[in-house]
């Protein structure tokens, strides 16, 4: 159970270093999501399914969607796209 | 002493100049100066190419490297005084670390007589089987009245910030707008939707009303709950979810549901400040009606927390229902 606990960790700090270094707003926000995913496991694996509910739902749920609608709304998403097809 | 002047000794008095000057029925230039309508600046295309071409060469001295020594060395200087400012954090923050007691030691300030109160007496004080209920919704009760009002004031902002008043001259394109980029009839997302939301809505409920019985909460549940009611609006759109929710429901449930947190926890308070014995039975451990107060408090926090949540999506989407 340690071993497994130790993977998840460190699938945390990954996790918040690619955030920091990805360049594609869209990226970082999935990352963000897996994050928040692995977070309410391990608040799980620490015998608070309280903390882990919520997580679940606001960390990796309602957060995330309000960040996409938000890119949204500021083009970001759809100009990246746009990019990519030039380069095609 | 003032007498009355006639008409021509008045026209020659100061005031009646001034008078005059402010109504603007005499102009004092008029007659005195020269007048000419103004020219129309005219740049020609060779001016204009010139003028451009200025300011990209200033813009160039400015921003390009190999021109510019200053930027150059600032730039250098940044990145070390980067490198600088984030180990001496780094290195602050471990030193205050250091400082800390260690985990798990027999006299830390954690192991105090609180937190062996809250265990000991949690479930005979407050009849919940859930101790961190217990503890939030009763022991702690005002902290969480603060945090579902800290929740409300951000809708307050978020509706004040993004949203858009309607008014009758303007056209309706920004909902159409945002028509565009939603989902129109994916069979696929409604089927899913169809499926999906209705486990998700009860399986909410169930964490609201079974807080004090086991993990869970009003918090987590509405969240859940205002995730299901998401859901649902980005497949079905907004037409479907104004049926039954709107910003009047929103307003109505929230400062109802707040005014009963109020009501619930002044009684409980009152009570225990005067060594009154509450007319609320706590009731069978284990039970769904038991523990006080404590599930018409959850209830209250999950109704906040779900049109919290999907009031934020909609102001988000399209700043107003």
């Amino acid at each position: 159970m340690t071993v497994f606990t130790d993977i998840l960790l460190l699938f945390l700090v990954v996790c918040a270093i690619a955030v920091s270094l990805s360049k594609k707003l869209m990226n970082a926000i999935l990352i963000f999501m897996s994050y928040s995913l692995v977070m309410s496991i391990i608040w799980i694996l620490l015998e608070s399914p309280d903390l882990a509910i919520t997580e679940a739902a606001v960390g990796a749920g309602i957060t995330s969607v309000l960040f996409f609608v938000t890119l949204k709304k500021i083009h970001a998403i759809e100009q990246f796209e746009e990019v990519e097809e030039d380069h095609e | 002493m003032s007498r009355k002047l006639s008409p021509e000794e008045y026209e020659k008095t100061l005031s009646f100049r001034l008078r005059q000057w402010l109504d603007g029925t005499k102009d004092p230039y008029l007659g005195n100066l020269e007048m000419k309508p103004q020219k129309e600046h005219v740049v020609s295309k060779k001016e204009r190419e010139e003028r451009e071409e200025r300011k990209k060469q200033s813009i160039m001295h400015v921003y390009e490297l190999s021109e510019n020594k200053e930027l150059k060395l600032v730039k250098k200087l940044y990145g070390v005084f980067c490198v600088c400012f984030c180990v001496l954090l780094v290195a602050m923050l471990l030193l205050a670390v250091s400082y800390l007691p260690t985990y798990g030691e027999e006299h830390n300030p954690v192991n105090n007589e609180v937190s062996r109160r809250y265990i000991e007496n949690g479930l005979q004080e407050t009849g919940a089987v859930n101790i961190v209920t217990g503890m939030i919704l009763d022991y702690r009760a005002f902290d969480t009245l603060g945090e579902s009002h800290v929740l409300f004031i951000a809708t307050c902002t978020v509706l004040i910030l993004l949203g858009h008043k309607k008014t009758k001259t303007s056209e309706p394109t920004e909902d159409e707008m945002d028509r565009i980029y939603e989902p129109k009839n994916d069979t696929i997302l409604q089927f899913a939707a169809k499926v999906l939301v209705p486990p998700i809505v009860i399986f909410g409920i169930y964490v609201i009303l079974c807080g004090h019985l086991g993990p869970g909460g009003g918090f987590s549940g509405g969240a859940i709950i205002g995730a299901g009611l998401i859901l649902y609006l980005n497949a079905f759109g907004f037409k479907k979810t104004e049926r039954f929710f709107t910003e009047k429901t929103y307003k109505i449930m929230s400062v109802s549901a707040l005014g009963c947190y109020c009501l619930a926890k002044s009684y409980s308070f009152y009570t225990g400040a005067n060594h009154i014995e509450s007319v609320i039975p706590l009731g069978t451990p284990g039970a769904i009606l038991s523990s006080g107060l404590i599930l018409l408090l959850n209830i209250c926090v999950g109704v906040v927390v779900a049109g919290t949540m999907y009031t934020f999506y909609v102001m988000f989407r399209k700043g107003g229902y």
